[in-house]
């Protein structure tokens, strides 16, 4: 149980998918400009990152190990996963269409967000079982949401900030996230 | 024609640089700029991919529908993916373990996907393929710079291939300071990436200014 309890708060704080293991940036360049697109795509990667795992985790364990085929991985595991964001989006769009209003948009650019590729990969190298699989991805796609809502507010902030021309937008964002990674990294101390 | 390929190949290294002007594929430059051997490894991988998926696109891009046109890019793309990680398996396992999951997302990073959507699904096979080697080397010039500076500044060392290292210490002594690990640590890449795309940013905007100036001065002049 402890080990559990030591998992989660690793993935969700001090080995952060965002700013210990360099997943998922792309995106979180991208949309982390508004609070309202932030908690949107957020939300939506949790949904896709747990399913996601679940679902290759399955499909390795049962499926390519049994047959012998690992070095499929990465292909089967792509295409689960740009089946899995389009079946979650039409789902959304028959059963809850005012929530695939709102993270619809955020879906498809799901696809190409290297976080749920390396969160699948990542449990499948350090050979987790279901219920650590099933935390490890929980926590790690939650920490994803809580950096992304943090540096949306940020960037508001950064909008009305007088910074040189050329270090406008990416580069001064980048910094900012440095100082988010120190602080994130010093929580090892609460476990 | 010569011009418009050699433009067309120049084109990735500066101008339209996928690292530092179209901020693509920025999870695997800050992850493995740890040290240059690594991301001279991960720039092979990525040119390699880049450069088949490419020229693979651009032959059978008569023959896709258009509404599957993405996955169908994603399959071609990931297949390469994986012939680069059984070859790296195979003949650089150390190198494979440095880069540990980074390999495989070769197959979601953003310029490969970006280049066959804006490129290889428009143009001809050569023209795809030189695009692809501008494309690679300007991802291999981001790679290197950032990861010569990290490595330098954190270890004091430049290590190329294996055993090959320059061994860059005298000059600390000389200065009596010392590398510092953060830099190689995770809170240094974010750090480094952003000054440098700063600095390279400022270079770009005073080489533009300095254009438009000799401009003016000939039509002043003319």
């Amino acid at each position: 149980m402890a080990n559990l309890i030591t998992l989660a708060f690793g993935a969700l704080l001090i080995e952060n998918v965002l700013l210990y293991r360099f997943l998922g940036f792309c995106p979180f360049l991208g949309v982390s400009k508004k609070r309202s697109s932030a908690v949107g795509m957020g939300l939506a990667v949790i949904v896709v990152i747990v399913l996601a795992t679940i679902v290759t985790w399955a499909l390795y364990h049962y499926v390519l190990k049994p047959l012998d085929i690992v070095y499929l991985q990465t292909l089967t595991f792509i295409l689960v996963i740009a089946a899995l964001v389009q079946m979650v989006e039409m789902f959304l769009k028959k059963v809850v269409p005012p929530l695939y209003r709102s993270l619809g948009i955020y879906l498809p650019l799901i696809t190409t967000n290297c976080a749920v590729l390396g969160v699948a990969s990542l449990v499948i190298a350090y050979e987790y079982d279901f219920l650590s699989m099933l935390i490890f991805s929980f926590f790690s796609s939650v920490g994803f949401f809580l950096v992304l809502y943090i540096f949306s507010g940020l960037r508001e902030a950064m909008e009305q900030a007088p910074i040189p021309k050329p270090f406008k937008g990416t580069p001064i964002a980048l910094i900012a996230t440095a100082a988010l990674a120190l602080i994130f990294a010093r929580l090892g101390g609460i476990i | 024609m010569k011009v418009n390929q050699k433009q067309n190949f120049l084109k990735g290294l500066i101008k339209e640089n996928p690292v530092f002007v179209f901020v693509l594929g920025i999870c695997s430059t800050l992850a493995v700029t740890t040290s240059l051997e690594s991301g001279i490894g991960m720039s092979l991988a990525v040119i390699f991919v880049l450069f088949f998926s490419n020229v693979v696109i651009s032959l059978i891009k008569n023959i896709i529908p258009n509404d599957i046109r993405i996955p169908v890019f994603i399959i071609v793309i990931t297949t390469f993916v994986s012939v680069v990680e059984l070859i790296m398996q195979a003949y650089l396992p150390d190198l494979y373990d440095q880069l540990g999951v980074f390999v495989a997302l070769i197959a979601v990073n953003c310029i490969i996907l970006g280049r066959a959507e804006a490129f290889a699904s428009k143009n001809n096979v050569l023209s795809s393929a030189i695009d692809a080697l501008g494309m690679g080397l300007g991802y291999t010039i981001a790679i290197c710079l950032v990861s010569i500076v990290r490595e330098v500044l954190g270890t004091g060392l430049i290590t190329i291939w294996g055993n090959a290292k320059i061994n860059l210490m005298p000059i600390f002594d000389f200065f009596h300071v010392k590398p510092s690990a953060f830099f190689t640590s995770n809170v240094g890449a974010f750090i480094v990436l952003g000054i440098v795309i700063g600095i390279v940013n400022a270079i770009v905007f005073a080489v533009k200014d300095k254009k438009e100036k000799i401009k003016k001065e000939v039509k002043a002049n003319g």
